[in-house]
């Protein structure tokens, strides 16, 4: 038989309906519900009179537009109180189960997900969010979709999809000091650009990936949408599946599911439709300086200059941003003062991530001149920190502790950016005005977020003991 | 959906590259539950300088751009968050074809959706249209989906190509989900022959 890609075998298996000249219908195992893409869909089906087919493959949290005070105060916001109120009624109309604001499983969908056990290898999984592509840590095909199709999934447990094609991004080598994830993935963005996985589903592999922690993992592939891919995968390994024992929704009968799952990689000699290779030794602490996550340079270099980009779209994409971020070109980036901090989003939000950006700033304290939040993932990331007492050090170090939500990420909820703003953040995306009109992002990892908020201004991290953060040390 | 067969109107211009739909619509509007009404906040921190006022500065706001019904931009057009808001925001203010060198894929996919044409042309092509809509006030064009053929102001013309499927699917109006729904029988079959773990354990 040819020889599979991992993603091959997860397309073949969901098969449900072929036919040339047509897109593929394919089943999907599991739906995750938000509170924002979901209100249009669920009235689409009440205005057809269709039901929920598999309301016990679809799970639903409230993460986008929700506060992270106090819980127990209600939602001052009334628009957003009542999409948090529609979701309500649509679960419980539709007998979906919902982890809402008082369920100690709620969180961002892509946080709790993997941590109920609810993302597994080999599963098809989507949710009407474009950073539906994290799942694909634990080798399942999982991306974002619209709420048309939020609403045919809902209808059909399937989706009509094209075949998407395949591109394999190989990171071989030891990760060099101060080298997180998220460093690996910004720079792979920075490299292929913002469009450069159109119509691609990548599967990231090689010694520096399967080196990486399940949560580290979930960083790199998060950010795939970032570079235009439908999805990102990593094949499992024993680490997914010591990950998944014991969660709450994994299989019953555990280690039948593991025999299966030891199946899902790709296959030697499987033809993918490109490749990149990337050496680690040559990766660096990165920041964006721009408006699209392709805009990023390593930490030690400089804001460039439009000019000597060769591409008239990227020059003219450069000179806007640059205006906008309000940056001369030639600057320092460890120049650059910040304002906010915002440590959290789908992206950055996990346990490993706040242990890491908790013993940067334990003893230390933020700049007066910074304003710095922290923003756990999910009510059980916040429980298991807490156990840990790094809420003690953050709090200590002068950050906001907060409960748990896309928050900041994307402002749709209380916490954005003043105009004119400058946040070093955690998260995803630098648009404009992406955490709040006029605000100015830079995207980094954890330790440099924590990092920025103690200094007042961008700092290269490796500058610091990260202890445990990274895989090799300077002599 | 309403059929799409063709559209004719006025063009206008959005010179940048990488639009992503933060921009197209801002997070502050997607809390509404509605799928109407989203025009009004269409491009809305470019568009308006305080939220009433119009930026005279955005080109798209110009006088001899009002009422455009074909949005010609530059590549990556969609690219970040899935929001259908995006789409809704650009049909409710009045476009039925975006005309650019690249679409993001979900943002492509959700243009299908709700009747809304995404044409792909070259860049050389989406150039001499920018030039045309420049050049000319008024400039209007017909993008013609049964044909798949593009006629502007001045005898321009140009050919595009749309996936025979959707094509079909816009021209007639057809939902996906009654679609879909016909193969209900292949579709119980699957999950009938589907083994665990396809449904979820609770301990």
């Amino acid at each position: 038989m040819k020889p599979q890609t991992l993603f091959d075998k997860i397309w073949t298996a969901h098969l449900v309906r072929e036919e040339p000249g047509q897109p593929s219908l394919i089943y999907i195992d599991r739906h995750l519900v938000h509170e924002v893409t979901s209100p249009q869909a669920f009235e689409g089906l009440r205005l057809a009179g269709r039901p929920v087919r598999r309301p016990d493959l679809t799970f639903a949290t409230m993460d986008h537009n929700i506060p992270t005070t106090d819980r127990q105060l209600p939602i001052r916001d009334p628009i957003a109180a009542r999409q948090v109120r529609t979701l309500e009624d649509n679960c419980r109309d539709f007998e979906i189960p919902l982890f809402d604001l008082n369920s100690p499983y709620q969180g961002i969908v892509h946080v709790i997900g993997p941590e109920l056990g609810l993302t597994l290898p080999g599963l098809t999984l989507v949710c009407g969010d474009s950073h539906t592509s994290t799942h694909g840590a634990f080798g399942a095909l999982a991306f974002g979709i619209g709420t048309s199709e939020v609403e045919h999934v809902l209808a059909t447990q399937c989706l009509l999809q094209d075949k998407p094609r395949t591109l394999l991004i190989q990171v071989e080598g030891l990760r060099p000091y101060g080298v997180a994830a998220k460093d690996i993935i910004l720079s792979i963005i920075g490299r292929i650009g913002t469009s450069g996985g159109a119509g691609s589903v990548i599967e990231y592999a090689g010694q520096t990936i399967r080196d990486l922690t399940m949560e580290e993992r979930m960083t790199v592939c998060n950010m795939s949408i970032e570079g235009g891919a439908r999805a990102g995968m990593i094949a499992p390994d024993d680490k997914t599946f010591t990950y998944l024992r014991g969660r709450r929704y994994a299989p019953a009968d555990f280690e039948e599911a593991v025999a299966g799952w030891k199946k899902l990689t790709s296959d030697p000699g499987a033809e993918f439709d490109g490749a990149i290779h990337i050496e680690a030794a040559d990766l660096s602490p990165q920041v964006t300086w721009g408006t699209n996550p392709g805009q990023v340079a390593p930490i030690d270099s400089r804001v460039p200059d439009p000019a000597e980009f060769d591409d008239p779209n990227a020059r003219k994409s450069a000179e806007r941003a640059l205006e906008y971020m309000a940056l001369k070109p030639g600057t320092p980036l460890v120049d650059i003062a910040v304002d906010r901090v915002f440590i959290g989003s789908c992206t950055n939000s996990r346990l490993e991530d706040l242990r890491s950006a908790a013993r940067l700033v334990k003893g230390k304290r933020v700049s007066s001149q910074v304003q710095a939040m922290v923003v756990p993932g999910s009510q059980q990331v916040k429980w298991q920190a807490e156990k840990e007492g790094l809420h003690h050090l953050f709090r200590e170090s002068g950050f906001d502790w907060r409960e748990s939500g896309c928050s900041m990420c994307l402002g749709m909820n209380p916490d954005i950016l003043s105009p004119g703003q400058r946040c070093v953040s955690t998260s995803n995306r630098n648009f404009e005005g992406r955490q709040g009109k006029g605000g100015r992002t830079h995207l980094v990892s954890p330790v440099m977020a924590a990092a920025a908020a103690i200094e007042g201004r961008l700092v290269d991290v490796r500058q610091y003991d990260l202890e445990a953060t990274a895989s090799s040390k300077p002599s | 959906m309403e059929p799409f067969e063709k559209v004719h109107g006025v063009v206008a211009p959005l010179d940048l590259p990488n639009v992503d739909t933060d921009q197209i619509i801002p997070k502050q509007f997607l809390k509404r539950i509605e799928r109407t009404g989203f025009g009004r906040f269409l491009f809305y921190d470019w568009r308006f300088l305080d939220g009433k006022t119009l930026n005279p500065e955005f080109e798209m706001n110009q006088e001899r751009y009002r009422g455009a019904g074909i949005l010609v931009t530059r590549a990556n057009f969609g690219c970040g968050s899935s929001r259908e808001h995006a789409p809704w925001s650009l049909l409710d203010y009045g476009f039925r074809c975006i005309i650019a060198p690249s679409f993001a894929d979900i943002f492509f996919n959700n243009c299908f959706k709700n009747g809304l044409l995404p044409v792909r042309l070259s860049e050389e092509q989406v150039e001499a249209i920018f030039q045309g809509v420049r050049k000319t006030a008024g400039f209007q064009m017909t993008v013609d989906l049964q044909k798949q053929q593009i006629k502007a102001d001045g005898g321009m013309s140009y050919g595009f190509r749309v996936d025979p499927f959707r094509r079909r699917c816009l021209l007639n109006g057809w939902d996906d989900i009654g679609l879909t729904l016909r193969h209900e029988d292949l579709i119980s079959q699957f999950e009938s022959r589907s083994a665990p773990p396809l449904s979820p354990t609770s301990a």
